[in-house]
C-alpha cells in the first residue's frame, strides 16, 4: 500500500510540474487530469475510496471537462504557444520558487516534529455512509453554507444567461 | 516438483483465478461487441425489408472477421495538421475506459472482477473519463467538422451525466449500497424496474446519450458533420472508436440489466445465461431505436436534459428517499 502511495505521489508531482512548464494548453490540461487521477488514487491508498472516487468524478471528470470545453472554444493556435513560451522565461520563476521554498521548509519542519503514529496508509476504510453521517451531523453548518454558496452561483449564472429581449 | 507446488499458495491461486476471470470477461465482451456489428446490420436489414450482409459463412456470421481483416490492412493515415500525441491517445481512451467499467459488473454469483463498495460511483467516474475520448479526438483532429463534433460531445455529456447519476441514486437508496453485488442481491424478490420505473426511463435515456448512438448521435451526425469527431480518423484508430461504441452499448445494456432487471436472477436457467439473455435483449433494443427514431437538435437535447430530466430525477430521489425513510420508521 505504501509503495502505491509513493508511486501515485511521484506521478502527481511530475504531472503537475509538466502542466506548469508546458506551453500547449490542451497538453497541460491532460497532465493536470493525470495529476488529479493520481491524487484520487492516493485517497484510495489512505482508506478513503469515497473521497478518491469523488475526486475523480468531480475534478477529473466534470470540472476539467469545462476547462477542455473552453480551450476548444478559444481555438488557441501557435501564437498562444509562442506567447506562453515568452511568459515562462527564467526570471519569472524566481519569486514563486522562493515562496514555495518557504512553504517546503515549514512542511519539513512539521513532518520532522510530528510523532510517527500518524501513518494512515492501509488503515481503516472510511465508507460513503460514514462520510454522510459526518456531513449531516457535526458538519451540517458547513454543508448548509456550501449549498447557499452554490445557490448564489446558480442565481448569478441564471442572471448572466438570461435572454435580453 | 514440490518446489513448484509450494509456489502455488492459496493466495497465488486466488490471484491467478481472478486474472483468468478478468481475461475471460474481457475477451467475451470484446468478441460479443464486435459480433454485434454484424447483428446490427442484419437486424436493420430485417426491419428495412432487405437482406444485409449474408454472404460470409452461415448467415453472413463471418462478416465481422472479414471487416477486421480489411481494417487491419488499411493505411493508418495521420493527417499533417493534427495534434499527434492527443490524436493517438483519444481512441485508446475510448477503448480502455469502456472496458474498465466492466470490472465492477457482476455477471453471475462470484463472477465479477472486483466488488467495490463504491461500484456505482466507479462506473460514473469511468464514464465521465471516457467522454474525454470524443472531445479530445474532435479537438486534436484540428478540422471544423471534428471540432464541432467534440464541442457537441462536451455539451451533451454535461447535460446527460447529471441526471444519469441521479437516476441511479433511486436504486442506490433502495438497496442501501453503492456495490453492484448488493444491488443485485437486493432484487431477489422484485426487480427494481417496478418500484423505480421513472428512474429506469431516465437512466435508459441517459445510456443512449452516453453511447453516442442514434437518436442521440449528435457528436457524429453524418448528415450535418460528415462523421463528427472521427472525421479525420482512418484505419485501426477509426476501428477502435467504432468497436468502443459497440462495447459501450454492451456495457450500458449490462448496466440497465444489473440495476433494474435483477442482474443474473431468473428461474430454471443458470445465472450466466439469464444475464446474457437480458443484456442481448437490450442490445437489440439499442439497434431498434436507431432504426426507428430521428435525431433531435443538440439544443433540444440540452434543454430537455436540464429542464425536464433533471427535475424529474431529483423528484425521483426525493420521493424514493421519503418512502424508504417512512418505511424504516415503521
Amino acid at each position: 500500500m505504501e509503495l502505491i502511495f509513493y508511486i501515485c505521489s511521484g506521478v502527481a508531482i511530475i504531472a503537475t510540474l509538466l502542466a506548469i512548464i508546458g506551453t500547449n494548453p490542451m497538453h497541460s490540461l491532460l497532465e493536470l487530469i493525470t495529476s488529479l487521477l493520481a491524487v484520487g488514487l492516493i485517497f484510495f491508498t489512505l482508506g478513503a475510496p469515497f473521497a478518491g472516487i469523488l475526486e475523480i468524478i468531480v475534478y477529473a471528470g466534470a470540472i476539467m471537462v469545462l476547462f477542455v470545453f473552453v480551450v476548444m472554444m478559444l481555438n488557441l493556435g501557435r501564437a498562444t504557444i509562442e506567447q506562453e513560451r515568452q511568459w515562462l522565461k527564467p526570471s519569472a520563476w524566481i519569486a514563486p520558487a522562493l515562496l514555495t521554498l518557504v512553504l517546503l521548509g515549514e512542511l519539513m519542519q512539521l513532518l520532522a516534529t510530528q510523532p510517527d503514529d500518524h501513518a494512515v496508509a492501509g488503515g481503516a476504510i472510511v465508507g460513503a455512509k460514514a462520510v454522510g453521517v459526518m456531513l449531516y451531523g457535526p458538519y451540517l453548518l458547513a454543508v448548509e453554507l456550501g449549498s447557499m454558496l452554490l445557490l448564489a452561483g446558480l442565481v448569478a449564472a441564471f442572471h448572466l444567461g438570461r435572454s435580453l429581449d | 516438483m514440490s518446489a513448484i507446488a509450494a509456489w502455488f499458495t492459496p493466495e497465488v491461486i486466488a490471484v491467478l483465478i481472478g486474472m483468468v476471470k478478468a481475461v475471460v470477461i474481457l475477451l467475451v465482451v470484446i468478441i460479443a461487441s464486435a459480433w454485434m456489428i454484424w447483428v446490427e446490420r442484419r437486424l436493420l436489414g430485417l426491419w428495412q425489408d432487405r437482406w444485409g450482409p449474408n454472404r460470409v459463412w452461415w448467415l453472413g456470421i463471418g462478416q465481422v472477421v472479414a471487416d477486421m481483416v480489411k481494417i487491419f490492412m488499411k493505411e493508418d493515415w495521420i493527417p499533417k495538421f493534427v495534434d499527434k500525441p492527443v490524436f493517438i491517445l483519444a481512441p485508446a481512451i475510448a477503448m480502455v475506459m469502456t472496458l474498465l467499467a466492466f470490472a465492477v459488473i457482476p455477471i453471475a454469483p462470484g463472477w465479477r472482477i472486483i466488488d467495490l463498495n463504491v461500484g456505482v460511483l466507479f462506473f460514473l467516474a469511468v464514464l465521465s473519463l471516457s467522454a474525454y475520448a470524443v472531445m479530445l479526438g474532435g479537438w486534436a483532429s484540428n478540422s471544423k467538422y471534428a471540432l464541432f463534433g467534440g464541442v457537441r460531445a462536451a455539451a451533451q455529456m454535461l447535460s446527460y451525466e447529471v441526471f444519469m447519476g441521479l437516476a441511479m441514486m433511486g436504486v442506490v437508496i433502495q438497496a442501501g449500497s453503492f456495490s453492484f453485488d448488493t444491488i443485485v442481491e437486493a432484487q431477489t424478490g422484485l426487480w427494481y424496474v417496478v418500484p423505480q420505473f421513472l428512474g429506469f426511463i431516465l437512466f435508459l435515456l441517459a445510456t443512449i446519450a452516453a453511447t453516442h448512438r442514434a437518436p442521440f448521435d449528435i457528436p457524429e451526425a453524418e448528415q450535418e458533420l460528415t462523421a463528427g469527431f472521427h472525421t479525420e480518423y482512418s484505419g485501426m484508430k477509426f476501428g477502435m472508436f467504432f468497436v468502443a461504441e459497440y462495447i459501450s452499448i454492451t456495457l450500458m445494456s449490462a448496466l440497465v440489466v444489473t440495476l433494474f432487471f435483477g442482474g443474473w436472477h431468473g428461474p430454471l436457467l443458470p445465472p450466466v445465461v439469464w444475464f446474457c439473455l437480458k443484456t442481448g435483449l437490450f442490445m437489440c433494443f439499442f439497434i431498434l431505436l436507431r432504426a426507428a427514431l430521428a435525431r433531435p437538435r443538440y439544443d433540444q437535447f440540452m434543454e430537455s436534459g436540464w429542464k425536464v430530466m433533471l427535475p424529474l430525477a431529483l423528484l425521483n430521489v426525493l420521493v424514493t428517499g421519503g418512502i424508504v425513510v417512512a418505511l424504516a420508521a415503521h
